[in-house]
């Protein structure tokens, strides 16, 4: 890509600069100069020094002490605990967003304002009070924890606690995503699929869901990057029990605290990997929507 | 992220037929079912649980010096962080949209990092970068400051968690922006500075400040990436989250309700601005 | 103040937008630059704007080569087609825009800017409306503001591209007969881009024909009309009958015969000729340039629209004739141009 911007570049420095259209828009050269300098060193300071960092200090001593801090049986578990909460929380807020884009896109009521505000509510709300929460319903002292212990039902401490305040976290992104698509695209496609006699799940599975499919995914991959990584929300009602109910941002900080660096990191280079992995789709996605 | 996109379609547009599609009663019943199951009823527990205090015990709690003290901290260095993010972003959002250089969509794709990146990640790799040892923070010891485990530290993380918001907000404003407008306002006279100040700026303002104050939202709450590197020390760089999370573990569920609510009234409060600022945003620069 | 744009070529990649234009434009004169889309006409605008910049040519305000000058510097008022109003600035502010940016040392007094703001705002008939926001106004209203908005600077020369473009048949119609009144009380000198013919030969003083980045032909209007210098004015302006033909030795054939028309100034080869709808006999097949065989009639009025298939070819033209004129459908006919032009092709 960086090849390709550089060839692009040369192009569009062979225009002299009178060729160009947007000569009356332009700074003096000196002025540009200093903002593209100010705004790359800016991101290069808190972005890209970040982001390499994560990696140089995982294979800083080599690739053998940082596939072992990757195999090592906490780090294992760690890992398939997150993947599996992820995938719980994933498709219970995949399931929420469809529903609640095809109510509120598609109808209209009063309140409809109110309930997008309140859908989006989870976003401002501090990662650490959102596990404080299930902490005051579920908790030994809770709402609902003296009737938790006498039937011996464990939500914290454990993975539905963990399934908890990850969807709590992850509330909005997939509904958010779809939301002003669907209701850019109106409902003509649908009453035309209804009027030609198409049921109310062919019409959603046929003609809704192909035309939001690129929000969707989209929406779905931050929702995941947000679930994986998710580490106030958790660390609250997780009880960082190691082997069990450590995901691997708990896990991270456990060996960062025992100044375990290289483990640290090497854990921390799987959840980078994911979060450049999930930029990239997003790339290629916004290309592919906007080709269509 | 859409902010923009989707407060812009919370308004209820004013169309009242009858509708031929099905489904209406059950996904509201449904969306209404599990947002009271997931988000409504534990924020309530937590306004219930704040009730069982009386007004003076409350009081006590959030004007005790420690929670004061984080609450300044919070709130103090998430307003220096989203100014600093309203600059630099600004600036960013201009250099990504008006200039070409090598690497400009490389960059591009890197702004959305903060909302892609775990913050424990983001935690303990600025951490690393600014400690005295580090590749930045060696450097600026000579220069004698101190960023890692200050509240200098905290700054840095929150200005990264918060870099996203601005640039975004901004960035499909310039990108919309009437070349006309400038063009006609040389016409008439005006120098490249005047065309910025009293054309440009006004009509990116709105989004400027809406993406100022998404990013200060998200800092005041901002828990993971802040711990590594804020040395956590009582009064001088412990955050409001912290505080709540050291409260819940000494079982001090009251105290950590009392803290956790006066931060959610703030987060609704910045929560209403931003929706006010849309609205404004919306009415200022709706294309002719 | 007069302008000169001389030798004034553009290119945008290979494309030529503007290829080897001179012209002249009088001081105080109202000029259409009239073209097709792509003609290049925006572009030359532009260029006399100073918001573009010519590969080679100069541009000449007064005499005086402005090409070096910036658009700042050009004192130009330009109406762009979408108007460009700011949209956070009252009516009152948009007109005053010109003045409040001036170097300090020219700048006028508040009292002076305001006089000067709201006799603008008398003339454009708004002062009524002067604290409005745009989007509060009609296409026709924003229209004029932009007008206003542009003369507040004193321009030495106004520019308008597609001024009329953007607005409703009616109001459309209203406001180019304001313009024109609204020049002849101010004569500053005027250029204005447009696709449109009609407005073109109802509004300017002199009309412009471009094509493909050259200039056709310079004339008033009744000449551009009257008197085509090329095939393409002749096609673009007004309605015509085209016919391929060929031209030997100054006789025109058509389908290989001759016609008994003449076009003593057309060398051999090749040819169009070009004639007006309305400029046609209808007689006996004997005769006549041409022959055919009415298709159908129809049309209301004075003159009634005849489709005729040509003898020899598989053209049909339409003819008006007038209506007490006898014509059936079927009926072989002899068509006599009775004025007409011919163009030879290339």
């Amino acid at each position: 890509m960086a090849l390709a911007n550089t060839i692009l570049q040369r192009r569009n420095a062979r225009a002299g600069p009178h060729e160009d259209g947007d000569e009356v828009r332009r700074e003096p050269a000196a002025v540009r100069f200093l903002i593209v300098a100010l705004a790359v060193a800016f991101l290069v300071v808190f972005l890209v020094l970040p982001l390499i960092t994560v990696f140089q200090q995982a294979f800083m001593h080599g690739l053998w002490p940082y596939l072992a801090a990757l195999v090592e049986p906490d780090a294992v578990a760690a890992i398939r605990l997150t993947l599996v909460v992820a995938a719980i929380s994933v498709s219970l807020n995949l399931l929420f967003g469809l529903v609640a884009a095809w109510a509120i896109a598609k109808f209209d009521f009063p309140g409809k304002s109110v309930l997008i505000t309140l859908i989006d509510l989870p976003f401002s709300v501090s990662p650490v009070i959102a596990g404080l929460v299930f902490v005051l319903l579920f908790g030994a002292q809770g709402y609902f924890g003296a009737f938790l212990q006498a039937h011996d039902i464990q939500i914290l401490f454990a993975l539905p606690g963990l399934v908890l305040a990850t969807v709590f976290v992850t509330f909005p992104f997939v509904a958010r995503e779809l939301i002003p698509l669907m209701q850019e695209q109106g409902t003509q496609d649908e009453e035309a699929a209804i009027s030609l006699g198409a049921s109310g799940l062919q019409t959603f599975f046929r003609v809704t869901l192909p035309n939001v499919k690129w929000a969707l995914l989209y929406g779905v991959l931050l929702c995941n990057a947000r679930a994986m990584g998710e580490f106030g929300a958790v660390s609250v009602v997780s009880g960082h029990i190691r082997g069990e109910t450590n995901t691997m941002p708990l896990h991270i900080e456990i060996l960062y605290n025992e100044y375990q660096f290289t483990a640290a990191f090497a854990v921390a280079s799987l959840l980078a990997l994911l979060a450049l992995v999930t930029l990239i789709a997003k790339v290629l996605l916004e290309r592919r929507a906007a080709a269509e | 992220m859409k902010y923009r996109a989707t407060m812009g379609a919370a308004r209820p547009r004013l169309r009242r037929r009858p509708s031929v599609l099905p489904g209406f009663g059950i996904t509201l019943g449904v969306t209404l079912t599990w947002l009271a199951l997931i988000v409504l009823i534990p924020l309530a527990g937590l306004f219930l649980q704040t009730a069982t205090l009386s007004f003076a015990e409350f009081w006590a709690i959030v004007t005790s010096r420690r929670a004061l003290n984080a609450f300044k901290l919070s709130f103090g260095l998430s307003l220096v962080a989203a100014v600093i993010n309203l600059v630099f972003g600004g600036l960013v959002a201009w250099a990504l949209v008006r200039y070409q250089f090598p690497g400009r969509r490389l960059l591009d794709a890197i702004v959305d990092i903060p909302f892609a990146l775990p913050t424990a990640v983001a935690g303990i790799a600025l951490t690393t970068l600014f400690a005295e040892n580090g590749w930045l923070g060696s450097v600026l010891a000579l220069a004698g400051i101190k960023v890692a485990f200050t509240p200098l530290g905290i700054l840095v993380a929150l200005v990264f968690i918060g870099l996203p918001f601005v640039v975004r907000t901004v960035q499909p404003v310039l990108l919309d922006l009437d070349a006309e407008l400038e063009e006609v306002a040389a016409t008439l006279g005006a120098s490249r500075w005047q065309t910025f100040t009293r054309v440009i700026l006004p009509l990116v303002v709105p989004a400027l400040l809406t993406g100022f104050a998404l990013a200060f939202a998200r800092a005041v709450g901002e828990y993971g990436s802040v711990i590594f590197i804020a040395g956590n020390l009582p009064n001088v760089s412990e955050i409001a989250p912290l505080l709540i999370m050291i409260r819940l573990e000494e079982f001090k569920y009251a105290d950590a309700t009392a803290i956790a609510v006066v931060m959610l009234i703030a987060s609704f409060l910045i929560l209403l601005a931003i929706n006010r600022l849309q609205r404004w945003s919306e009415l200022r620069t709706g294309r002719l | 103040m007069d302008i000169g744009i001389h030798n004034v070529t553009k290119r945008f990649g290979a494309f030529a937008a503007l290829d080897n234009v001179d012209l002249e434009v009088r001081s105080g004169e109202l000029v259409a630059l009239l073209g097709p889309s792509g003609s290049g006409k925006t572009t030359l605008l532009r260029i006399i704007a100073g918001l573009e910049w010519p590969e080679q040519g100069r541009i000449l305000f007064g005499g005086e080569d402005a090409s070096e000058r910036s658009v700042r510097e050009r004192n130009v008022g330009f109406v762009f087609q979408h108007y460009a109003l700011f949209r956070h600035l009252s009516v009152f502010e948009n007109v005053a825009f010109g003045l409040r940016v001036r170097p300090r040392a020219s700048r006028l007094r508040e009292s002076e800017l305001r006089e000067r703001v709201e006799r603008l705002l008398d003339l454009i008939q708004l002062r009524s409306i002067a604290d409005r926001y745009p989007s509060q106004l009609s296409g026709g209203q924003r229209q004029r503001v932009a007008l206003a908005r542009a003369l507040a600077i004193e321009p030495r020369v106004l520019l308008l591209d597609e001024p009329f473009g953007a607005l409703d048949a009616k109001v459309r119609k209203e406001l180019r007969r304001w313009l024109r009144n609204l020049h002849d009380n101010i004569h500053v000198t005027s250029v204005f881009v447009t696709h449109d013919q009609e407005e073109a030969l109802e509004v300017a003083d002199r009309v412009v024909v471009m094509d493909e980045g050259r200039i056709e032909q310079i004339g008033a209007p009744q000449d551009v009309y009257e008197e085509p210098a090329t095939a393409f004015v002749h096609a673009f302006i007004g309605e015509s009958i085209i016919i391929p033909v060929t031209v030997e030795k100054g006789a025109v054939l058509h389908a290989g015969k001759p016609t008994s028309l003449g076009a003593p100034d057309v060398q051999t080869g090749p040819a169009r000729l070009f004639i007006r709808p309305y400029d046609v006999g209808i007689g006996m097949p004997v005769n006549a340039a041409l022959q055919g065989t009415v298709q159908r009639l129809h049309g209301i009025g004075a003159a009634r629209r005849v489709e005729i298939l040509l003898a020899d070819s598989d053209q049909t033209i339409e003819v008006d004739v007038p209506r007490a004129h006898e014509v059936t459908a079927g009926q072989r006919v002899g068509i006599v141009p009775l004025r007409y032009r011919v163009f030879a092709d290339g």
